[in-house]
């Protein structure tokens, strides 16, 4: 089936749509769904912290001129397994003069805004769990929600270094948020709708890093920065900086709570990069330029879903690469860096924005 | 300068300063009281402008019951060196600091302090440097004695 | 007028603000003694205001280990073997300081050949220090990467030093009156290879992190260390030179072979901690240069002028000997009593002096830059305890 302009007409179907839809008819087979949904992002989560452990391993092994993991399975592919598997058995240290119930909580708020947001990232047009028409509303509200793991984990650890990681991260992480937000805000200007679904089926005719032009562009590059900033990754890990800070925040956390946190950080890198990847490079939606038909259905012989991990992955391996190429920028610089630069051209470029929607101005028409 | 003509410029500030003898390199001997006013003055003359102490150690002459404290000076504008020899009493090893001529003086006389037992008048900071506040006795004496420490066998 | 010492505890009272109705609280934070990023166990006493170091104390003495009073019952030859264990990553050249103090002050004549492998040995071992350095800057500033590639290539030296010398760290290869063996057959050759290896490295490391424009906002005008400052505190080596002050021994007193090589001494302007980097890149490339010019040209000679059985005895006095290692100068000052020990052995320590100058730098800056300013001042805290 295929649309005005040549391309395949997808049909979106969440994962909450069938739910919904079976709900009046057999609510066994609805509540089967929602068990289905919440197995899934288990598995998702536990299979991404396999999967990205592994592979920051041993990107950062091939950066450094060196090979990584190499002994644990064929070139040390069970290595995660077997990290998993020291943790769970590591004695779970918690000091004596600790807030005992805050510091068990921490590490759960983190993974729990991290895994709220999976639940809406469009992964195909049928991987979705589901789809709320405030979408981007959502994944800022939500993703903000992060902060409070950090800032109660380094409250609770009753040492000093703790306290100042965690206070440089808040500081750090509500600044960005708003370079992330007006970013975003660009994208739902030219797309129209606040609903994921939609903005990735609004790049049918092409992804919005070009289609909006400049802008898109701009938007693109400052919403990059300004989430590896909100996830704590180097050049903008402050908040853990290891040879500043020890540990930062996470340093009395030990064995499987120490984990979590490692966890989310590598679920918050997929998470950034898969909204990243959703808003500007089309998500799911294959390579398309403009009306070349012939092209259009070439690029769509490729299943969406790996024109999803494509793009995402890509992006993490510049996350990735941004660690291991760059030092950590200090708490004052960073500061700088955000109301001083990313924010005048962010809202800079929100205004372009706002005319270029406004008056039209676009190379591509829309339809 | 050579170092005899260093050793000359220096008596004439300090009459009672005498070449250390048996010493490779141009050193006087000056006595403890007139030490602080010495430093000073040889700081300052811009002859002799000794601006880096080199380092500051003590020597323990068990036998003639002193402490020998030496200052090795050097000047980077003109390029030559000294050493300053005072001695102290073992039983009374007073001397003034330097440390407001030098500012490294704080440092070395703590180092002096904690291992010979050398005490500092006028010095902002005394205490032990590499050893434990509350540790008994100067290590670095000939007649240290403490229950960890062995012998060798004669 | 009695003078009474003081403890610690007394010490951080009497930095204490006084409070006043609109004062914020001071806190101390302690860096250290084990702690990623204190190049050895140091201590750091950081009274700190929010994010400002208001005052640094460094404790030290964790590694004391009394190397002089152990000086006092060995013999001159003994001795030079604790004396790698000091500033243990120029190790070779503190060999060579102790060396050159008995051999000038007993007499002992040695042969060209002998200063010219003291003088190539020397300045791979300041490669090597340096090498070292960079690596563990890069790690201190957050660029991990930095470290591993400083590694990489250290091992290249590593290995010239293991083949000709036995060891890795702690050479004990420069003795009074020569150097324990000649140089491995390969020694010549896998120097070449080894400069043709690092050269253009090292062109790719000023791209990589000299000119990364973090590098470069964390590293300017951090750290500032006026010249008057610096020779009062008396700091020497790569920390005096970005000051300002042009002293280097190499220069000054010309030992070894260095008066007739040809190089320059890289002196910084502002003394700020990016100056302190730059001199020591620009050293790095100094000494490929030197043994460049000494590499094709070892005299014929015996590597030891003395039986290496012969008893060394000092005649009695007061001897002082300074050279300039990758840190700084080091000093080695011996009293005999004519004896084969010597009465007093004293070590001018270059890291005693660097270090203090922290306490200088430090006030008004932020922890990130406290961490910064000891990277740049490139201490070995071994040195500072002996």
């Amino acid at each position: 089936m295929t649309n005005a302009i040549g391309t395949t007409l997808w049909q979106v179907k969440t994962l909450a749509d069938r739910t919904t839809g079976a709900m009046p008819d057999s609510p066994w087979l609805a509540i089967g769904y929602i068990l289905l949904g919440v197995v899934a992002v288990g598995a998702l989560v536990a299979g991404l912290g396999l999967v990205l452990i592994y592979a920051e391993r041993k990107i950062a092994a091939h950066f450094q001129c060196r090979l990584g993991p190499m002994r644990v399975g064929w070139h040390g592919i069970f290595q995660t397994v077997a990290d998993t598997l020291k943790l769970l058995l590591k004695e779970d240290v918690i000091p004596e003069r600790a807030d005992k119930l805050l510091h068990l909580m921490a590490p759960f708020l983190s993974l729990l805004a991290t895994v709220m947001v999976l639940v809406v990232i469009p992964y195909s047009p049928v991987l979705q769990i589901a789809d709320v028409n405030i979408g981007v509303l959502y994944v800022s509200a939500v993703g903000g929600f992060g902060i409070l793991g950090i800032l109660v984990a380094g409250w609770s650890s009753n040492n000093k270094w703790s306290m100042l990681g965690a206070m440089r991260a808040g500081a750090q992480i509500i600044s960005y948020e708003i370079s992330v937000t007006i970013a975003l805000l660009t994208v739902v200007l030219f797309a129209g709708t606040l609903q994921l679904s939609q903005i990735v089926l609004s790049q049918a005719e092409g992804w919005w890093i070009w289609r909006a032009h400049g802008i898109g562009l701009v938007a693109f590059l400052i919403f990059l920065i300004a989430s590896v900033a909100e996830i704590n990754r180097t050049p903008f890990d402050i908040a853990e900086g290891e040879s500043e800070l020890t540990g930062g925040f996470h340093t009395e956390y030990s064995g499987m709570r120490f984990a979590f946190f490692f966890l989310s950080e590598f679920v918050n890198m997929f998470v950034a990069a898969a909204v990243t990847a959703t808003l500007f490079l089309g998500g799911w939606m294959p390579f398309h330029i403009g009306s070349f038909q012939a092209f259009n259905s070439i690029m769509d012989l490729i299943p969406p879903a790996i024109w999803f991990a494509g793009k995402t992955g890509f992006l993490i391996f510049v996350i990735m690469w941004f660690r291991w190429t760059f030092p950590r920028m200090r708490v004052d610089q960073l500061m700088k860096l955000e109301w001083k630069i990313l924010l005048p051209i962010g809202l800079v470029n929100l205004a372009a924005a706002s005319i270029a929607v406004l008056f039209n101005l676009y190379f591509f028409p829309r339809h | 300068m050579t170092g005899e003509e260093i050793v000359l410029a220096v008596s004439r500030i300090e009459e009672r300063a005498k070449p250390r003898e048996k010493c490779a390199m141009p050193a006087v001997t000056v006595p403890v009281e007139s030490l602080a006013v010495f430093m000073r003055a040889i700081h300052d003359d811009p002859a002799l402008s000794f601006d880096m102490l080199c380092t500051h150690t003590a020597v323990d002459w068990l036998g003639e019951n002193r402490f020998e404290l030496l200052y090795v000076l050097c000047s980077l504008k003109h390029g030559h060196y000294l050493t300053v020899s005072t001695s102290v009493p073992r039983d009374k090893p007073e001397v003034s600091s330097v440390s407001s001529i030098w500012r490294i003086a704080e440092w070395q006389e703590r180092e002096v302090y904690d291992l010979m037992g050398v005490l500092y008048s006028g010095h902002p900071d005394l205490r032990r440097m590499f050893l434990e506040d509350d540790w008994n006795g100067f290590p670095l004496r000939k007649d240290y004695k403490d229950d960890f420490m062995l012998e060798l066998p004669e | 007028m009695t003078i009474r010492p003081i403890t610690l505890a007394d010490r951080i009272a009497a930095g204490q603000k006084v409070e006043s109705l609109l004062s914020t609280q001071e806190y101390f934070v302690n860096m250290g003694p084990q702690h990623p990023s204190t190049h050895g166990v140091l201590r750091l006493l950081v009274r700190l205001d929010g994010e400002t170091v208001r005052e640094v104390i460094p404790v030290v003495g964790y590694v004391h280990r009394g190397i002089e009073k152990m000086g006092e019952y060995l013999t001159y030859r003994k001795f030079i073997h604790l004396s790698d264990r000091l500033d243990y990553l120029s190790a070779i050249t503190n060999n060579w300081v102790v060396a050159m103090a008995v051999e000038k002050a007993a007499g002992i004549e040695i042969n060209d050949r002998i200063q010219t492998i003291r003088t190539l040995c020397a300045e791979l071992q300041r490669i090597q220090s340096h090498q070292l350095w960079w690596g563990v800057f890069g790690m201190d500033l957050g660029a991990f990467t930095a470290f591993l590639y400083g590694f990489r290539d250290r091992e290249v030296v590593t290995d010239i030093f293991e083949e000709t010398t036995g060891a890795r760290l702690t050479m004990n290869y420069i003795q009074p009156g020569g150097v324990m063996f000649d140089i491995h057959p390969d020694f010549v050759k896998n120097v070449k290879k080894f400069l043709a290896y690092f050269k253009p490295k090292l062109e790719e490391y000023e791209t990589l992190v000299s000119g990364n424009v973090i590098v470069q906002a964390r590293l300017r005008g951090v750290g500032i260390l006026s010249p008057g400052a610096a020779v009062s505190i008396g700091t020497t080596g790569p920390v005096l030179r970005a000051s300002g002050v042009a002293h280097d021994l190499r220069k000054s007193e010309a030992y070894g072979v260095y008066g007739k090589v040809q190089f320059d001494i890289p002196v910084g302007v502002k003394g700020d901690c990016w100056d302190r980097y730059w001199v020591r890149i620009e050293e790095m490339r100094q000494s490929i240069r030197i043994i460049e010019q000494l590499i094709d040209s070892i005299p014929e000679g015996k590597h030891m002028t003395i039986k290496p059985t012969a008893k060394i005895k000092l005649p009695e006095g007061l001897y002082y000997n300074q050279m300039e290692t990758a840190r700084g100068i080091l000093g080695a000052l011996i009293v005999s009593d004519g004896g084969e020990k010597p009465y007093r052995i004293h070590l001018r320590s270059p890291n005693f002096n660097n270090l203090w100058s922290v306490t200088a730098m430090a006030p008004g800056l932020r922890i990130a830059d406290l961490v910064a300013i000891l990277s740049s001042i490139d201490v070995v805290v071994p040195d500072i305890d002996r």
